[in-house]
């Protein structure tokens, strides 16, 4: 990795990291946050900051297949990675159907949480095409939600995942 | 889940989940919320904090971080007004920055601004205050002992609040009673945690000061704000973008817009403060801790002759909008259950501990829990059926609570058998095998505050709205707060039932102190009543210029005419018809914009005595709750199964998002029951101010919900409406306690009713029943 050094000795690397199927050399420090690099160098702040310690899973993105929390990943663990945001779900403006379930089912209230819910949904669904119940609750244990209880975002996975829903 | 039929017949666009208005922006991350927001030339603050619970302030030396590199501004009290602030005028008592003393660990002594984070935490290190510790005041329960020290000189005895009300004849009622009974109960400091953190940015331009802030009330704000920089009202902007929950966190301002004012008018640049994780904790205006202590006497039916409530409440370090807190905490706790004589003595007091303030059914939820231990154990000592004596004392329609709130529409009865139907409690209670329970409670809200926050005669809510020229789309300006909720998306349903409009063409701006009117923003459940009672009437004047304009066209009489879902007709022949967006564009061409306002006062409320205001409501929702859990008698691990809750909220606009109020309302109810507390060393720093130790439900954690209607209209309200977001949080911890008990024989009489505690009380019991063999 090509690194430099700044007037104050501070060594800086150039990384290179696929972002929603684009390619995107930056500069970071060795302490620099993938939620960061997201946020104020590619100014795609669909990406949240709710903690920066890893527990309430608002920075979701995936990483290579995986859902991580972003802000606690360092830029350089993200060189040569393929990295969807909530940006790069919808394509060509058209909704994911989770997109289209969350907004069926009321599982959006502030919205917060809403990006990294419906990734780490949709790493569940690309690995699990039909997942259980407690699967699906599993899958998104990481991620806090303080409006909605949760109740319907379980729903819109379910139906995301083409199973039956019940009305309430 | 069932779902009542709700008064949805005659309405086009009202009483129908139409989907949210912001909801394709937030499921692409489309959405920016105020920490998304940059602007050119932005710098970003910081504020320093103490370290001490309480200490002196020796002396600042702000020299080394002026130097830094990067830093271009550093203040401390010296920069800043000394007027004292608060949103309870009757209590002012907190600075910008801390002048002598600070008062808990977090207390704000400095800030700076610098450009980038980074450089704002080197400054915030090599900024020196020099303290000297002052013993300090951690246990409310000795915080009024004499000898102690003072959080405030002028408050004796670290009283913030008293409060000692009477109503009736208590004297008579514990007299004539065939039972008495007095329990004591204590409730934990929890913390709202909105999964956003609060920021602000602020920027001058020409003498004017522009704030965006993740606020519940840029009213307030705004009124704040001027007040503490003696600007006109005028002057002062603020806005919020989308805000990421609330629940009572952002309903006051911050030292982020208060300091971000100053660092942004010194430097002549716009600056983002913000808070992390840790730092919310700090500022905190969480759930105060509560001491109850209730006593009720009872006939032999156990209907209730007379309550009186003895309560202490940790207020923190000051005042925040804890006085609100400390007459809600009694004030409410008539409204669920008829009983005529009342007593209500609080004491809010003073410690060095952050201050607690607002949140989600304010002062309500513990003492609500207390209540409904106290009257499960009653019916214990008299041998009726929880269910039972709840419905014997609920209280009926159009009835008044001995503190001289009036009620109008009131269907508790109803929820609660609705509720005991739904779970099958007769089926249940006393027949499910040991290790299992079921419990009830109730619970109720105030549909808006029946007076604002500071002294004003402005109205409560106000509304505009402009149909846009050629006819096709509508915008509502409200200064209605959306934060999550799903105002937004609610009101604009309200404007286009109102004007004979369709949803699907209706725009909306909302929470800016310059474009939209006036509004106090979201709280105390308002805004569905309150600012829908002045969409309604904005909508109504655009309806009525409109039919003028379609008489005139169609040259018929205008009260021949009616409009719905964005279709004029004609009341008498049905061939007549005209498209609203054709007369509405025909109205801009002949008369100009057209355009409809409203706005709202709720009517006089309340009694004569003091404090008589506060709980005082246009209307109050009810509902019953009912749980059934399992409990692990080896560990003491508590799992809630099944929870039913049904609600009687007035007529439902959106079924949709009032569902999914519940939900979050049972979820931080579950998450204050068991596992939410604010937990403190003994030098008063928070221990868990993080996301994984302050511990908030997951997706694993929550139960089954159930979640009903009861048909009810609320005459105060816009074609009846009334709140459900607050008063879904009171019955949960009652109802969960009172649940453990049934399952497994014993009460745990302080929250979060954690599987510890349920561990020690089985084991103290199994103790105990040796003993006696
Ligand atoms: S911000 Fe990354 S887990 Fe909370
Ligand atoms: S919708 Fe608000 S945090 Fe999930």
């Amino acid at each position: 990795m090509q690194a430099i050094v700044d007037k104050e000795g501070i060594k800086r690397y150039l990384i290179s990291l696929t972002v929603n199927g684009d390619t995107y050399t930056v500069v970071v420090k060795a302490n620099t946050m993938l939620v960061n690099v997201l946020r104020e160098e590619l100014n795609l702040t669909g990406t949240k900051k709710g903690c920066e310690t890893g527990d309430c899973g608002s920075c979701t993105v995936i990483m290579d297949g995986k859902p991580v929390n972003s802000c606690i990943i360092l830029a350089l663990e993200a060189d040569g990675k393929e990295i969807t945001t909530i940006e790069g779900v919808a394509q060509n403006g058209v909704l994911d159907k989770l997109q289209e379930s969350f907004l069926n089912q009321t599982a959006v209230q502030c919205g917060y949480c809403t990006p990294g819910m419906i990734l780490s949904a949709k790493a569940l669904l690309t690995r699990n095409p039909n997942p259980t119940e407690h699967e699906i609750r599993e899958a998104i244990a990481g991620n806090l939600c303080r409006c909605t209880g949760y109740v319907n975002i379980v729903k819109a996975i379910k139906e995301a995942a083409g199973q039956p829903v019940d009305e309430h | 889940m069932s779902e009542n039929t709700i008064h949805n017949n005659d309405y086009a666009v009202i009483g129908k989940s139409v989907p949210r208005i912001d909801g394709r922006e937030k499921v692409t991350g489309a959405a920016k919320y105020t920490g998304d927001l940059k602007f050119p030339n932005m710098l970003y603050g910081k504020i320093l904090t103490s370290p001490h619970a309480h200490a002196r302030i020796l002396s600042i030396d702000t020299s080394e971080a002026e130097k830094l590199a990067g830093v271009k501004a550093v203040i401390t009290h010296k920069d800043v007004p000394s007027l004292k602030y608060g949103i309870s005028p009757a209590r002012w008592d907190e600075n910008i920055f801390c002048i002598d003393k600070v008062r808990f660990v977090g207390d704000k002594v400095a800030a700076v601004a610098c450009i980038d984070e980074e450089t704002c935490y080197k400054a915030l290190k090599l900024i020196k205050v020099e303290y000297e510790v002052l013993p300090a005041v951690l246990d409310p329960l000795t915080a009024m002992d004499e000898g102690q020290p003072l959080v405030h000189e002028e408050y004796e005895r670290n009283i913030n609040t008293e409060i000692h009300q009477e109503f009736g004849d208590m004297e008579n009622a514990f007299k004539n009673a065939h039972h008495i009974r007095k329990d004591r109960f204590v409730g934990q400091r929890t913390y709202q945690s909105p999964i956003e953190p609060h920021s602000a940015i602020s920027m001058w331009q020409d003498g004017k000061l522009t704030i965006y802030s993740s606020t519940q009330s840029p009213h307030y704000f705004q009124y704040y704000i001027a007040r503490e920089f003696g600007m006109k009202m005028g002057d002062v902007r603020i806005l919020k973008t989308y805000v990421g929950g609330g629940f009572g966190g952002k309903l006051e301002p911050t030292g982020l817009e208060f300091a971000g004012a100053v660092l942004a008018k010194n430097t002549g640049r716009p600056v983002k403060m913000f808070y992390d994780r840790a730092e919310m904790f700090a500022h905190n205006r969480g759930r105060h801790a509560q001491y109850m202590e209730i006593t009720s006497a009872v006939d032999k039916d156990g209907k209730i002759l007379g309550c009186h409530t003895n309560f202490i409440m940790d207020g923190g370090a000051y005042t925040s909008l804890g006085i609100a807190s400390a007459y809600y905490a009694g004030a409410l706790l008539p409204l669920t259950y008829e009983f005529d004589n009342y007593k209500f003595d609080m004491f809010r007091v003073y410690t060095n501990l952050p201050a607690c303030g607002a949140q989600r059914g304010h002062g309500a939820p513990q003492p609500k829990y207390a209540f409904e231990c106290h009257l499960d154990e009653i019916a214990r000592d008299l041998n009726i059926d929880p269910l039972e004596i709840r419905i014997r004392n609920a209280r009926r329609p159009n009835t008044v609570t001995p503190n001289d709130f009036g009620i109008n529409s009131c269907e508790i009865k109803s929820c609660l058998e609705r509720a005991g139907a739904m779970s099958g409690w007769a089926e249940k209670k006393g027949k499910l095998p040991k290790g299992r329970g079921i419990g009830v409670a109730t619970g109720s809200f105030v549909s808006g505050a029946g007076y604002p926050i500071y002294r004003t005669n402005l109205p409560h809510a106000s509304a505009m709205i402009k149909v846009h020229e050629d006819g096709t789309a509508a915008t509502l300006y409200t200064g209605a707060v959306d934060i999550g909720q799903g105002s937004d998306t609610v009101l604009s349903q309200m404007a286009a039932e109102a004007m004979g409009f369709v949803y699907e063409q209706m725009k909306i701006v909302a929470a800016d102190t310059e474009t939209t009117p006036h509004d106090f923003g979201a709280y105390a459940s308002r805004q569905t009543l309150m600012s829908g009672a002045a969409v309604k009437q904005a909508g109504e004047e655009v309806k009525r210029q409109l039919l003028d304009m379609a008489a005139s066209m169609l040259q018929r009489p205008v009260y021949d005419l009616d409009v719905k879902a964005g279709e004029i007709f004609s009341i008498s022949d049905s061939s007549v018809s005209l498209s609203f967006s054709d007369a509405a564009r025909e109205f801009f061409v002949r008369r100009g914009p057209l355009v409809g306002k409203g706005s709202y006062t709720p009517p006089k409320l309340g009694g004569k005595f003091k404090g008589a205001a506060v709980g005082t409501s246009p209307a109050y929702s009810f509902c019953a709750q009912v749980s059934e859990v399992q409990i692990d008698e080896e560990t003491g691990v508590i799992d809630v199964l099944d929870v039913w809750d049904v609600h009687d909220c007035g007529m439902v606009i959106n079924p949709g998002l009032l569902h999914g109020q519940v939900h979050g309302a049972l979820f931080m109810g579950l998450g204050e029951s068991i596992w939410e507390q604010v937990l403190f060393d003994d030098k008063g720093k928070i221990v868990n101010a993080n996301l994984a130790e302050y511990r908030l439900p997951t997706a694993l954690d929550m139960p089954k919900v159930h979640s009903g209607l009861i048909d009810s209209y609320e005459p105060a309200g816009p074609w009846g409406v009334k709140e459900v977001g607050e008063g879904s949080t009171n019955p949960t911890m009652g109802c969960f306690a009172n649940a453990i008990y049934d399952a497994m024989g014993v009460r745990i009489n302080s929250l979060p009713l954690t599987y510890e505690k349920v561990w020690r009380a089985l084991k103290e019991k199994r103790e105990k029943e040796q003993a006696q063999k």
